[in-house]
């Protein structure tokens, strides 16, 4: 039966269900277990922000507590995914992507392919992305589109509790390398989430209002961010449709053009930067399928080309909210 | 003020709802109202349906435009009598609105939250509204669960005890089927009446959950006051196998929405969030295990196993059958030719999820026969 709890507690309720119910799934990362030094039976961390916390405590030596060296565990969660186990690592901040790309997108992602599709790399890579924790700009970037891009890789940026727990248990079910993007300002966010186990299917976007005039494809944290615009929007009369991408990898294109046609408007919002984003990349795919039904030109809202700036001020401004897609929707409509 | 003011108020279709949007006036300022008729057509987050009125009079005031959407028990219109002076109209409304307050964001509904039994080893779940009286439990159909009754429940609870419930497999309930047949599940609502500690109940069941109550019905004739079968299963062979199979093997919003616009008559019902629903139910673990042991014993090959037809005569209390007459998964022709001690009553151009789409007409039918 559903009950309300935070997207935090979504993860975790996953990860121990998913514990349960594969003794082949294990955890490794910085302070998931107990960390600095800490056996983990008491009070452990549970990851930097205590997504893991009390898993040590049921599954033991299952859950591990790594060196501070992405290389190393990365390389060895995907390692153990090709010999047998099912790892979950959590790589606490997306932008140490760098120091363990190689892992990623030269050995994980390639195996099913240099392998003749005879190798399986069931990896779950989690990691924690987005702006407005006045984290800087080392811990604060939306580096997802970078791993769109390369095939072999699946990502997944859910927005909501239930996506969170549906879509974190098909990454552990899945045979593929699986990089899972946790927006640091949704742990906090609740919502109605089953108790009991499900998978939601990789590659359906989630129509989350429906309306008629203009279609806003976005996703992870900027849902809500939309959602604030098409209720300030509603009450000049424009009805916004928004589509929650939910996987950008694979992505639903279907219901991005399927969206268009019925609106014929877009504004595609994106929290990373503006280019070689998954707000150029949705902008493209509408553009060459469905300009026929375009009645205005495309509309990105992203955050600037820029690093994600320290000073709160102006970390504010860097971060796209609700007014500005107000303007784009506006602009669009013709009607700024 | 004159007695025969009456507010039309916005309704409140199953747990969830908190608020509906006025899709359109069925009725003009100055027409005459009786009972039963629709009023207004709602949209809500997860159903499109029409507002029906309990009272009689003349639509005075409609108070809510098309567009508005309004909370749970908001004013939508005012009946009255053709003598009531506008100015007392007037008061009424001011006063209305005054006091009305919308009913709050986390509320339960004054209790209205679904409660759970242990039947033999399984979690039960189920939704009580009403007291008193002999007892009515909806037992809804194949890949339904308690919400289908949602324009059912309330009415029907005017002056009784009310139960729906949750079969294994379906909605919040265990998942374990047993061997998945009428049989089993029968056993599960014969189970359930003991836990709860129900002696006699009249039972009303939708396709599959009406094989299940017959079945009931036959092996526990004392515990059985009367029968409703809506659209069911268990009368004849023939079944839209496509349609069970379809469902089971859907795994997404495209593939899963032309089966689930079978069931009814007009298709525009099944709304986004229908489908979303359904999905979160299908994707649970054990669900799809839980469909398909259900279907091979229910009607392996897509046919039904279970044909009770010859025993409906045995049945000792009110029986009556209810068919929507374009019923595209159990045949309207199921209806035909049953025993004299069957009361039937086919409704013109309705489908499956007649209880849903004729609401009104169907609660008064089943208020009818258990009197």
């Amino acid at each position: 039966m559903a009950r309300n709890i935070s997207y935090q507690q979504a993860i975790g309720e996953a990860l121990a269900q998913e514990m349960e119910r594969d003794e082949t799934v294990v955890l490794m990362g910085e302070d998931v277990a107990g960390g600095a030094g800490s056996p983990g039976e008491d009070d452990a961390w549970g990851g930097v922000l205590g997504v893991t916390k009390g898993l040590y405590g049921k599954f033991g030596d299952r859950v591990m507590d790594t060196p501070i060296t992405e290389s190393a565990f990365i390389g060895a969660a995907v390692g153990a995914a090709t010999s047998g186990l099912r790892p979950v690592a959590e790589l606490m901040f997306i932008d140490f992507m760098g120091v363990c790309f190689d892992q990623m997108f030269n050995q994980a992602a390639k195996f099913r392919y240099m392998f003749g599709g005879k190798a399986e790399t069931p990896v779950v890579i989690r990691t924690m992305y987005g702006a407005g924790f006045r984290a800087a700009a080392q811990h604060s970037q939306c580096l997802y589109p970078v791993f769109t891009h390369i095939p072999g890789l699946k990502v997944v940026t859910p927005a909501t509790p239930y996506d969170a727990k549906g879509l974190l248990i098909q990454s552990i079910r899945d045979n593929d390398p699986v990089i899972f993007c946790e927006h640091k300002a949704l742990y906090t966010l609740e919502g109605d989430v089953p108790e009991e186990a499900y998978a939601i299917p990789f590659g359906e976007a989630n129509v989350t209002r429906e309306g008629d005039d203009v279609s806003i494809v976005t996703l992870g944290r900027m849902v809500h961010v939309a959602h604030e615009a098409a209720d300030a929007l509603a009450k000049d009369g424009i009805n916004c449709e928004i589509v929650d991408l939910r996987t950008t990898s694979p992505m639903d294109t279907d219901t991005i053009i399927e969206s268009v046609e019925n609106t014929g408007r877009l504004v595609v919002l994106d929290e990373s930067h503006p280019r070689c984003s998954i707000a150029t990349d949705v902008s493209a795919i509408v553009a060459q399928e469905a300009f026929g039904a375009l009645k205005a030109p495309i509309r990105m809202v992203t955050a600037p080309h820029v690093p994600v700036p320290f000073a709160e001020n102006l970390e504010d401004l860097y971060i796209p909210d609700a007014g500005q897609v107000q303007q784009a929707v506006r602009s669009v409509m013709g009607k700024d | 003020m004159s007695d025969s003011i009456r507010a039309i108020c916005m309704p409140k279709w199953g747990l969830s709802m908190k608020e509906g949007t006025v899709a359109a006036w069925l009725m003009d300022e100055g027409d005459e109202i009786s009972s039963g008729d629709e009023v207004m057509d709602v949209d809500t987050e997860k159903i499109s349906s029409a507002v029906e009125v309990s009272e009689s009079g003349i639509l005075r005031r409609q108070i809510a435009t098309e567009g508005d959407t309004l909370s749970v028990g908001d004013l939508l219109g005012v009946l009255a009598d053709a003598d009531t002076p506008d100015a007392d109209i007037d008061a009424f409304v001011t006063e209305f609105q005054a006091n009305y307050v919308p009913p709050a964001d986390d509320e339960e509904d004054g209790g209205a939250a679904t409660e759970t039994v242990d039947v033999d080893g399984r979690t039960i779940r189920y939704l009580l509204r009403g007291e008193g009286g002999v007892p009515i439990i909806l037992v809804h159909g194949f890949g339904g669960d308690l919400n289908n009754w949602l324009f059912n429940h309330e009415a029907l609870a005017a002056n009784r005890a009310v139960y729906a419930l949750d079969l294994p497999g379906h909605g919040a309930s265990a998942k374990d089927v047993g061997e998945g047949g009428i049989a089993a599940l029968a056993a599960v609502v014969s189970g359930f009446m003991a836990a709860l500690g129900i002696d006699k109940a009249h039972l009303v069941g939708h396709s599959l959950g009406g094989a299940i109550s017959l079945s009931v019905a036959l092996d526990n004739a004392d515990k059985v006051a009367s029968l409703t079968l809506i659209g069911s299963a268990g009368l004849g062979a023939e079944i839209d196998g496509d349609y069970l199979a379809g469902f089971i093997a859907a795994e997404r919003r495209k593939d899963l929405k032309p089966h689930v616009e079978k069931l009814f008559s007009d298709p525009a019902l099944v709304t986004r969030q229908l489908i979303n629903d359904l999905l979160a139910f299908k994707r649970i673990d054990g669900v799809q295990a839980a469909l398909e042991m259900i279907m091979a014993a229910f009607a392996p090959g897509g046919s039904q196993a279970l044909v009770l037809r010859d025993r409906i005569g045995d049945v000792g209390v009110p029986v009556m059958a209810i068919w929507g007459s374009g019923d595209r998964i159990v045949p309207a022709s199921h209806a035909e030719g049953l025993p004299d001690n069957v009361r039937t009553e086919v409704m013109a151009g309705q489908g499956h999820m007649v209880q849903m789409e004729a609401a009104s007409e169907v609660n008064r039918l089943i208020g009818e026969l258990i009197g």
